[in-house]
């Protein structure tokens, strides 16, 4: 068991921000615990600009806003930042478990911080009906696939929920030349930003349906089509009003929920010097917020380490 | 003859004028076909499995409850019946000679009204009568001791100890590697198309050429009577009935200390609370019958029917848990099954039928065809040389955080996180393609890997990449569940 003062899991922008707070104010042994291969977390396969407006007062990418993170990181000696390493284990006396190619660690911490973001949510959460055929994929998915692998998901795309990682998708998609066949919203109001429905949909002339659901996909190996019905006011299906969208591939994009698996190991229970911060706290519509957030978490944190 | 038939005909007798005859040939290899596979490959015999999709266990074997039936809910003179209770005993051993988890939970038989408690004295006395052992009724105060989160509307229940859990599966997967390894040879994407009988051999032609068989087995689970009647048996039909399962969070693993029945019906043992060898607790399965054999699409009144039924049996599970769902297909033809060799085509033999408990009934069923295959003339010689066992795959979310330390120790990577919900690392991954994987689906059957509850939202491409690079093929050519289910359409302009 190795001892640390301070250790934040999570490298994203939360987690950095937390870790820069942390040393700023006053914390000189801090571990930073991230799963991927690089700090960043999603910003990394974020290309597209709308990041730092109210941080930076700048218009930046997803991966030039984390790059300023990353940078600072580097330059600080009491932040050690430990890749591939992936937490499974969170007690109430502050003790984590974590594996990395090579070795599994246990680390028994003063303070730690949980920033471990958010995840979407699958079709399964909102149960839709119908066939698991390939071409199913959550909008974070066809994101990576398509800007950090270089693959296209799907030529016909139907999108599921207008958040704003949908809206931006179809746009993504539009872009390599896919067709965008619609965006189904289940709401009377899209779920994103404004500025998203603009130069996402409306300037791409992109179908959007609100007040719609998918009422099934359909396809034995691949995608084929989804059915499509308008809803009443309990998101029920109204009868009649049922047509088809033919498509190879059905994006959903319902909304993201706090990834608080670890914490729950806690049970609950309060655990003092136990802090949590950005998306997996509560969900932001913005990275700037998140960055404001976790800024105050690792304050918090090093004055809780000061006052041992 | 097809045209399409005739041509391969052609291709293959110009290839090869000696085409090996196989002794069997079963056809499917689902949990059935590999357990008589398996079986027969202990003696002195040619075998071969020929199976239509990408890999074993893509049939009705891969959905299901997986649950390895004591035997309660049968006719006392039904086949399935007498074949569930003997399966029972001997999935044990092979799941232990395998390395497959099998895990003793118990079931309990639900009785919600005094009437329905006066039906499990009947349930015992045919169970009984089958030789299911150790049964018992419990009332009240053992359910609330043993079942803590049963409804208290519950007011006893029939206790059957042997009822046990398994990866339907990896138990099909362990099947066919061991019967790989003692010999049988395992074609997969050969799709039986024409079955003709010129002399006293076999001519199986397949999507992949011909092959030649002195013995040929049905085991084509929802496609039986296709195969029948290619042999020129046209006396029983498959009627899908379907099934639809929703599988909860892991978070829920401890909702119920044994599986939950309630009293079965005409058709169906009901909607169960299912402990699965995962720990991912399960609801369902409906029983609705369809036309169609390749429907496997789940339901809004299915998952309303289901929700309702379980949330009857323990009041706190909630919507919310639920993570997954499928749709399996039950192979019916009629109430029983039918195993038989069909005298008027001498070699041919009818594994059809295999409804529930088939998962539980196939080592059983494998015995009796193995008799079958002896009355009508094949001779048994034990080899020499049978592999009994297989070694244990491993699996990092079963094991202590010791021995994962010593893993990781011995190989990197096994610290290799690749799917955060299941914990699986690169190396399981890469094991699992070793010993035979080749689709996405494949992987996730195996490792558990995009099974949990983000559904694979992480760890898509990085799996896509490891199995594009063991495979030596282009990330555009992986698919989920073999040709045509490409994950992705192609590259970017970029
Ligand atoms: C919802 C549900 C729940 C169930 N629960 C349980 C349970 O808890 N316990 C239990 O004991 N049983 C259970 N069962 C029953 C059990 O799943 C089946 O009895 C069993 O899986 C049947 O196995 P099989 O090998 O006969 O069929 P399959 O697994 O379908 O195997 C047949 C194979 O043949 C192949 N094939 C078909 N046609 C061709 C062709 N022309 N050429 C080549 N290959 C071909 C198919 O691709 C397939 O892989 C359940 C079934 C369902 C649907």
């Amino acid at each position: 068991m190795i001892k640390r003062d301070l250790v934040i899991v999570g490298g994203g922008p939360a987690g950095m921000a937390a870790a820069i707070s942390a040393h700023e104010n006053g914390s000189k042994d801090i571990l930073l615990l991230e799963r991927d291969q690089y700090l960043g977390g999603i910003l990394n396969q974020c290309i597209h600009t709308g990041f730092g407006l109210e941080y930076f007062k700048e218009v930046l990418t997803g991966p030039e806003y984390a790059s300023r993170f990353i940078e600072k990181i580097k330059d600080i000696p009491n932040i050690e930042v430990s890749l591939k390493s992936f937490v499974v284990k969170l007690t109430t006396g502050k003790e984590l478990t974590f594996l990395k190619p090579g070795c599994l660690t246990q680390v028994r911490a003063k303070a730690i911080i949980m920033a471990t973001g958010c995840r979407e949510k699958t079709r399964e959460m909102v149960h839709i009906a119908g066939f698991r055929p390939a071409g199913i994929f959550s909008a974070g998915l066809a994101q990576k696939l398509i800007n950090i692998e270089g693959l296209l998901p799907g030529k016909e795309v139907v999108i599921v929920g207008s958040g704003d990682i949908g809206l931006i998708m179809a746009r993504r998609f539009r872009l390599e030349g896919a067709s965008v066949k619609a965006v189904i919203e289940i709401k009377k109001t899209s779920r994103g930003l404004i500025r998203n429905v603009a130069q996402c949909i409306e300037d791409f002339d992109i179908p959007f349906y609100l007040s719609h659901k998918i009422t099934k996909i359909y396809g034995k190996d691949r995608v084929e089509k989804v059915s499509v019905s308008r809803v009443d006011d309990a998101f029920n299906a109204i009868l009649g009003s049922e047509f088809d969208i033919a498509c190879d591939t059905v994006l959903i994009s319902v909304g993201l929920i706090p990834e608080n698996e670890l914490l729950e190991m806690t049970r609950g229970a309060s655990v003092p010097g136990l802090f949590v911060c950005g998306n997996s706290l509560k969900v932001y519509d913005v990275v700037d917020s998140v960055t404001k957030d976790s800024i105050e978490a690792g304050r918090v944190a090093a004055e809780y380490l000061k006052g041992l | 003859m097809s045209t399409f038939a005739k041509k391969l005909l052609i291709v293959c007798l110009d290839r090869d004028l000696t085409l090996p005859i196989y002794d069997v040939i079963i056809i499917g290899g689902g949990i059935v076909g590999t357990s008589i596979a398996r079986e027969l490959s202990r003696y002195k015999l040619n075998i071969a499995i020929l199976e239509k999709e990408a890999e074993p266990a893509f049939g009705v074997s891969k959905s299901n409850s997986g649950i390895i039936h004591p035997g309660t809910q049968n006719p006392p003179s039904s086949l399935k019946g007498r074949l569930c209770v003997q399966g029972n005993i001997l999935t044990r051993k092979i799941a232990r000679e395998l390395g497959v988890d099998l895990q003793e939970t118990g079931e309990l038989i639900v009785a919600f009204s005094e009437e329905e408690a006066g039906r499990l004295e009947a349930i015992k006395k045919n169970a009984v009568l089958l030789g299911v052992p150790g049964l018992k009724i419990v009332g009240r105060s053992w359910l609330k001791v043993n079942e803590p989160n049963l409804s208290p509307e519950a007011i006893a229940a029939l206790y059957a100890p042997t009822a046990g859990i398994i990866s339907p599966y990896r138990m099909v997967y362990a099947l066919s590697e061991n019967a790989a390894k003692n010999d049988v040879g395992i074609y997969t994407l050969t799709e039986v198309k024409q079955i003709q009988r010129p002399k006293a051999i076999f001519e199986v032609v397949t999507t992949k050429g011909m092959f030649q068989t002195k013995y040929l087995i049905n085991a084509a689970g929802l496609f039986a009577d296709r195969i029948s009647q290619m042999a020129g048996i046209d006396d029983f039909k498959i009627m899908p009935r379907k099934g639809e399962e929703f599988l909860l969070d892991k978070k829920r693993e401890h909702l119920s200390n044994h599986l939950l029945f309630p009293l079965p019906s005409a058709t169906s043992k009901g909607i169960l609370v299912i402990k699965t060898a995962d720990g991912n607790p399960m609801i369902g399965p409906t029983a609705e019958d369809t036309d169609d054999n390749e429907d496997t699409a789940t339901s809004d009144e299915g998952f309303k029917k289901v929700l309702l039924a379980a949330r009857r049996m323990i009041p706190s599970i909630s919507e919310a848990d639920i993570i997954a769902y499928f749709a399996g297909l039950r192979p019916v033809a009629g109430d029983d099954f039918i195993i038989r060799h069909e005298d008027k085509v001498p070699g041919f033999i009818n594994v059809a039928g295999i409804q529930s408990p088939g998962l539980t009934a196939a080592p059983a069923i494998a015995l009796m065809v193995a008799g079958i295959l002896k009355e009508q003339g094949l001779a048994f010689k034990k080899k020499l040389l049978f592999h009994g066992r297989r070694q244990k795959s491993v699996h990092l979310f079963a094991l202590t955080f010791s021995k994962t330390s010593k893993l990781i120790k011995k190989d990197a990577s096994y610290g290799d996180i690749v799917c955060r919900c299941e914990m699986v690392s690169a190396k399981e991954v890469k094991d699992a393609i070793r010993r035979g994987a080749s689709t996405m689906d494949g992987i996730k059957f195996r490792t558990r890997a995009q099974a949990g509850r983000c559904h694979g939202s992480f760890c898509t491409t990085r799996i896509m990449k490891i199995l594009a690079e063991e495979k030596n093929k282009a990330l555009t050519a992986v698919t989920k569940k073999g040709s045509g289910s490409e994950i992705v359409k192609g590259e970017t302009r970029s």
